[in-house]
C-alpha cells in the first residue's frame, strides 16, 4: 500500500516537473529565435478560425438560456429590465472566458493532444530532432501562442454571441423594450470587467495550450496511448480552467476595481 | 600508415531504465565508410544505440564520441552539427505525416536554410538515386511500407551525412521488397561512402548487406558479391542483455559454436 502511494507521488512529481520543464523551455523559445512564423500563423489559423463556430454557438445558447433563466428570477423583484446587466456581467466576468476556455479545452487542447502524441508515438518527434529541429521550437511555441492569443478574441466573440441572444430571448420571451436591454447591458459594465475579460482567457488559453502541449509530447503505448492522452489532455486542462480562474477571480477583483 | 580514426566510438556505455539495464558498459568502434550491423533479440538494446548515437538519449555513463566530437554530454541545442553527420532512418520510417514526399526529403534543406532551388534540385537528385520521383508529390499515407522505408531513406541521405543509422529499416516487410531497401544501403555505402549502422533482427538482410557491394557498370550501378576485402569491412556486434555477446565478420559469425549465436543463425 505504502509503495503504490509513493509511487503515485513520485510520478505525480516528475509529471509536475516536465511540466514546468516544458513551460520553462517554451518560455525561453518564445522569447529568443530562431521562430517558425509560417507554423504560427498556420496554428492560429486552424486554432482560431476553427474554433468560431463551436465557441459563438456556445455563446449564442448560454446567453439564450441565461436570459431566460434570470428574466423569470428578477421577475420576483420586479427587476426584469435588469436582464441585459445580468446577462452582460455574467458572460463577461466569468462565463464567457469559462465557458470558451472549456470548449478550446475539448476541441483545440484534445486535438494538439492528439496530434503531438502520435507524432511522438510513430517517432516522428525524435526523427524531427534528428534533423536538427527542435520540437518545442517548431510545434510547442505555434501552438501555445496560437491558444494563448486566440482565446481572448473568441471569448469577446462568445460574449457578442450571448449578449446579442439575451437581447433576442429579452425582446421576443420577456417583453424587454430593445433600449431598456442595450442601456442596461452597458449600465452593468466596468471597465474592470472588461479587462477581467480579456486578461483571464489569456491565461486559460496558455494553461490549456501547454497541458495539450506536455500531456502529447509524454505520450507512451502506442495508439492506445494516444486515446489516453487525448482523454487526459481534456480532463487535466478543464479541471485546471476551472480551478485557476477560481484563483485568478479574487486576485483581479483585487487589482483591478 | 596510420590507421583512419573511427568516426564513432562507444567507450564502456551504460543505461538503466529504472532497475532495468538496457547496455552495460558497451564498447566499440566504426570506422568511415564500413558498416556496423547490431543484431539481438527484441529488448536487447539494439535501438537504444542508435539513439545515443544520436543524443535523442544520454547514457548513465561511458563516453560516445561521433567524428571526433563527445556527444554523450550534449544537449539539442550543442548536438546540431554533430546531428548534420548523422542520417537516422527509424523503424516505420517516422515520415511527417502532413508533408508530401518532396517536402519530407526537403525538410532538413529548407530548415537550415538552403535557398529554395537547391534544395528541390537536391530532392528531385535523391529521389532519382532512390527511383521514388513520381512518389514525389503523394502523402505518406499513400504509400506503402518499402515505399515508407525508403523515403525515410532518402530524407537521412539528402543532407549527405557521413554516417547513415538504419533502426529495422526491413522489418515487417516481404523479401523482395526487403532487398530494395537493403539494395539502397549497399548503394549508399559504397557509392556515396557513407559509413552504415544497421540494427536489425532479420539475419538474411544483415548477411546480404554484408557480403554484397554496388559497382558501376558501364553508367548503371549493380549490386554484386562483394570481394573478401569488402566483406571483412561490415562486422557484426550481437547483443543480450545489455552486453556485447559476439562480435566480428559474417564468415567467423556463421562459423561460431556458441549457442545464443547458433539459435539466431537457425
Amino acid at each position: 500500500m505504502l509503495s503504490t502511494i509513493q509511487t503515485w507521488l513520485k510520478s505525480s512529481v516528475f509529471e509536475v516537473q516536465a511540466y514546468v520543464l516544458l513551460l520553462m523551455a517554451a518560455v525561453r523559445s518564445i522569447v529568443s529565435p530562431p521562430y517558425y512564423r509560417r507554423d504560427v500563423i498556420l496554428q492560429f489559423e486552424a486554432i482560431g478560425i476553427g474554433s468560431l463556430t463551436v465557441v459563438a454557438l456556445t455563446g449564442f445558447f448560454t446567453g439564450a438560456a441565461l436570459a431566460l433563466q434570470t428574466g423569470q428570477s428578477l421577475d420576483r423583484f420586479g427587476a426584469r429590465t435588469l436582464v441585459g446587466q445580468l446577462v452582460s456581467a455574467s458572460m463577461i466576468r466569468e462565463l464567457g472566458p469559462v465557458l470558451t476556455a472549456l470548449m478550446l479545452a475539448g476541441r483545440v487542447g484534445s486535438g494538439i493532444a492528439a496530434e503531438l502524441g502520435s507524432m511522438t508515438v510513430t517517432d516522428q518527434i525524435n526523427a524531427l530532432r534528428a534533423l536538427g529541429t527542435d520540437p518545442i521550437r517548431k510545434l510547442v511555441v505555434p501552438r501555445v501562442l496560437a491558444v494563448t492569443f486566440m482565446a481572448p478574441v473568441l471569448t469577446v466573440l462568445a460574449d457578442a454571441f450571448a449578449i446579442t441572444a439575451g437581447w433576442l430571448i429579452s425582446v421576443t420571451q420577456l417583453g424587454v423594450g430593445s433600449g431598456t436591454y442595450w442601456n442596461s447591458v452597458l449600465d452593468g459594465l466596468y471597465l474592470g470587467d472588461a479587462w477581467q475579460g480579456l486578461i483571464k482567457p489569456v491565461v486559460l488559453g496558455f494553461v490549456i495550450g501547454t497541458v495539450g502541449c506536455h500531456v502529447g509530447l509524454r505520450t507512451t503505448g502506442g495508439t492506445q496511448g494516444v486515446g489516453r492522452a487525448t482523454t487526459n489532455s481534456v480532463v487535466v486542462a478543464s479541471v485546471l480552467v476551472i480551478a485557476v480562474d477560481f484563483f485568478l477571480t479574487p486576485l483581479m477583483m483585487k487589482v483591478l476595481y | 600508415m596510420a590507421a583512419e580514426a573511427p568516426i564513432v566510438v562507444f567507450d564502456k556505455v551504460s543505461l538503466a531504465f529504472d532497475d532495468k539495464v538496457i547496455l552495460r558498459e558497451i564498447s566499440f568502434t566504426v570506422t568511415r565508410g564500413h558498416t556496423k550491423i547490431f543484431l539481438g533479440a527484441s529488448g536487447s538494446g539494439k535501438s537504444t544505440i542508435l539513439k545515443l548515437m544520436t543524443g535523442l538519449l544520454k547514457p548513465d555513463g561511458g563516453t560516445i564520441m561521433v567524428k571526433g566530437e563527445r556527444v554523450d554530454d550534449k544537449s539539442d541545442a550543442e548536438l546540431m552539427t554533430v546531428r548534420d553527420d548523422l542520417g537516422m532512418v527509424f523503424q516505420e520510417g517516422a515520415l511527417f505525416d502532413s508533408l508530401t514526399v518532396a517536402e519530407n526529403v526537403a525538410y532538413k534543406l529548407l530548415d537550415d536554410g538552403m535557398p529554395e532551388d537547391q534544395a528541390w534540385a537536391r530532392v528531385d537528385e535523391v529521389l532519382g538515386f532512390m527511383g521514388l520521383e513520381s512518389f514525389a508529390d503523394r502523402l505518406p499515407s499513400g504509400l506503402s511500407g518499402g515505399q515508407r522505408r525508403r523515403v525515410a531513406i532518402a530524407r537521412a541521405m539528402a543532407y549527405k551525412p557521413a554516417i547513415l543509422l538504419y533502426d529495422e529499416a526491413t522489418t515487417g516487410l516481404d523479401p523482395i521488397t526487403a532487398d530494395a531497401v537493403n539494395n539502397e544501403i549497399i548503394k549508399l555505402r559504397d557509392v556515396e561512402d557513407v559509413s552504415s549502422i544497421v540494427v536489425t533482427h532479420q539475419l538474411r538482410d544483415a548477411f546480404r548487406v554484408a557480403t554484397h557491394e554496388a559497382i558501376r557498370e558501364g553508367g548503371q550501378m549493380r549490386i554484386v558479391e562483394a570481394s573478401p576485402e569488402k566483406r571483412d569491412e561490415a562486422e557484426f556486434i550481437m547483443l543480450k542483455n545489455g552486453v556485447i555477446h559476439f562480435e566480428g565478420n559474417a564468415t567467423e559469425l556463421r562459423a561460431s559454436t556458441d549457442q545464443y549465436v547458433r539459435s539466431f543463425l537457425s
